[in-house]
């Protein structure tokens, strides 16, 4: 084969690596991706945590797919330069997919996260994870690691974000200019700055 | 509806991003700068106005149950087109957008643009609201990137006349440096959280701006 796959990690490195995903390189505060869905679906905390997992689910899969189209598809043919169409057409065939499937086969999973599933096709969230992959060369166990890691970081994120936004909403009294939006991204900012006292993990 | 209006209208009363709170991810990342703001809002611009051209000139042989599936193929195209051209003749700006240049394909401005106004109406129409939409978004960007740069690096315009070359007489590459700023800059405002702090006080001011208009 003229191409080569990218090197086994060792689980100090996966374990690293998934450490980093969910915590140093949070998606949402640190890398800012998925923010639409942040702010979008973060006014419950339910449905904050429906929205997570259906993102670790979609971003899993994503993450093993997007891999084996990259590594057994593109990269043999030498058409790198598709990777942004090819991904996004492989991501947005998989959540229709999945939607399909579940509604099949898992009724009850598919009630409580199938209307969040077509958000995800546009959750920059999930692409950034399958290019991040392969621009990091990640195997294909880190790659599956790093997209679990990164949906369970988004998750973390949303959930705790929606919990402050609930209380904000009962009981908090601020200036009438930030009432609403304004001052959900200012304690966003806050939560951003508490996530920024994991950087020290990154040692490993 | 003239051109003025539909300027006025994307740049202003339903500007993508103060208004719509859509494509928050390339507003809050990618102004650290005045100078990635201005890259990041021109290339999504040329791929908002290509694509939203493309639609509706094929706006009528969409099939309309797949029609997402159509634009983005046709968003992605534009947007694999321009991460070239980037890479190809701007290296330093590709680098520093790094993965938010792909990921303009996720973009909700461009998809909603798409949807909202490109496959109703006549190809003219459709990029003259490409431009305005993308002329929107590109002052937003500016707005954050300048405050950002201004407060958390202590500079103006720091590496415009590498993106712009026949500015590199006027601008010094790294940018004026502002006096006490540059010394002690708030470096917070260039990290993640200060991208959540500035984008809150533009949006608490628009909301200060609104209601002052109302109680006149």
């Amino acid at each position: 084969m003229a191409f080569a796959f990218p090197d086994a990690m060792s689980l100090t490195e996966v374990l690293s690596l998934a450490v980093a995903a969910v915590l140093v390189n949070n998606y949402i505060l640190v890398q800012f991706l998925g923010c639409c869905s942040f702010f979008g679906v973060s006014k419950k905390t339910d449905t904050a945590v429906g929205m997570g997992m259906a993102v670790i689910f979609v971003m899993a899969l994503a993450s093993a797919v997007s891999w084996a189209v990259w590594y057994f598809i593109l990269k043999p043919l030498g058409l790198e330069y598709m990777q942004t169409i090819a991904f996004i057409l492989v991501i947005a065939t998989l959540v229709q997919f999945v939607e399909m499937f579940m509604k099949k086969a898992m009724p009850a999973l598919y009630s409580a996260l199938g209307i969040f599933l077509p958000l995800i096709t546009t959750n920059c969230a999930v692409l950034g994870a399958a290019i991040s992959n392969i621009d990091n060369g990640y195997s294909f166990i880190g790659s599956m690691v790093y997209g679990v890691g990164a949906g369970v970081g988004y998750t973390l994120a949303i959930v705790l974000f929606a919990s402050i936004r609930e209380r904000l909403d009962a009981t908090a009294q601020c200036p009438k200019c930030f009432e609403g939006f304004p001052i959900a991204l200012i304690s966003a900012a806050l939560l951003a700055m508490s996530f920024m006292g994991f950087s020290g993990l990154s040692i490993w | 509806m003239k051109f003025s209006e539909q300027l006025k209208a994307g740049v202003i009363l339903d500007n993508p991003v103060f208004m719509q709170t859509i494509g928050l991810c390339p507003a809050l990342a990618t102004t650290t700068s005045l100078s990635n703001a201005i890259g990041m809002g021109v290339a999504a611009t040329v791929v908002l106005v290509c694509s939203n051209v493309v639609i509706s000139a094929l706006r009528k042989f969409i099939p309309d149950k797949i029609r997402i599936a159509c634009f983005i193929t046709i968003i992605a195209t534009f947007v694999t087109m321009i991460d070239l051209a980037l890479q190809a003749f701007v290296p330093a700006l590709a680098a520093s957008l790094g993965l938010f240049l792909p990921l303009i394909v996720v973009n909700c401005i461009i998809l909603g643009r798409a949807e909202a106004y490109a496959s109703k109406n006549k190809v003219l129409p459709s990029a003259l609201d490409g431009v305005c939409m993308g002329l929107g978004f590109t002052f937003a960007l500016v707005l954050m990137g300048f405050f950002r740069e201004l407060l958390g690096a202590g500079t103006i315009m720091a590496g415009l006349s590498d993106l712009l070359p026949f500015l590199s007489g006027i601008i010094p590459s790294a940018g004026f440096a502002v006096p006490g700023l540059s010394a002690n800059p708030a470096v917070m405002m260039i990290l993640p959280a200060g991208g959540f702090l500035m984008m809150g006080f533009i949006f608490a001011a628009l909301q200060k701006i609104m209601a002052g208009k109302e109680d006149k």
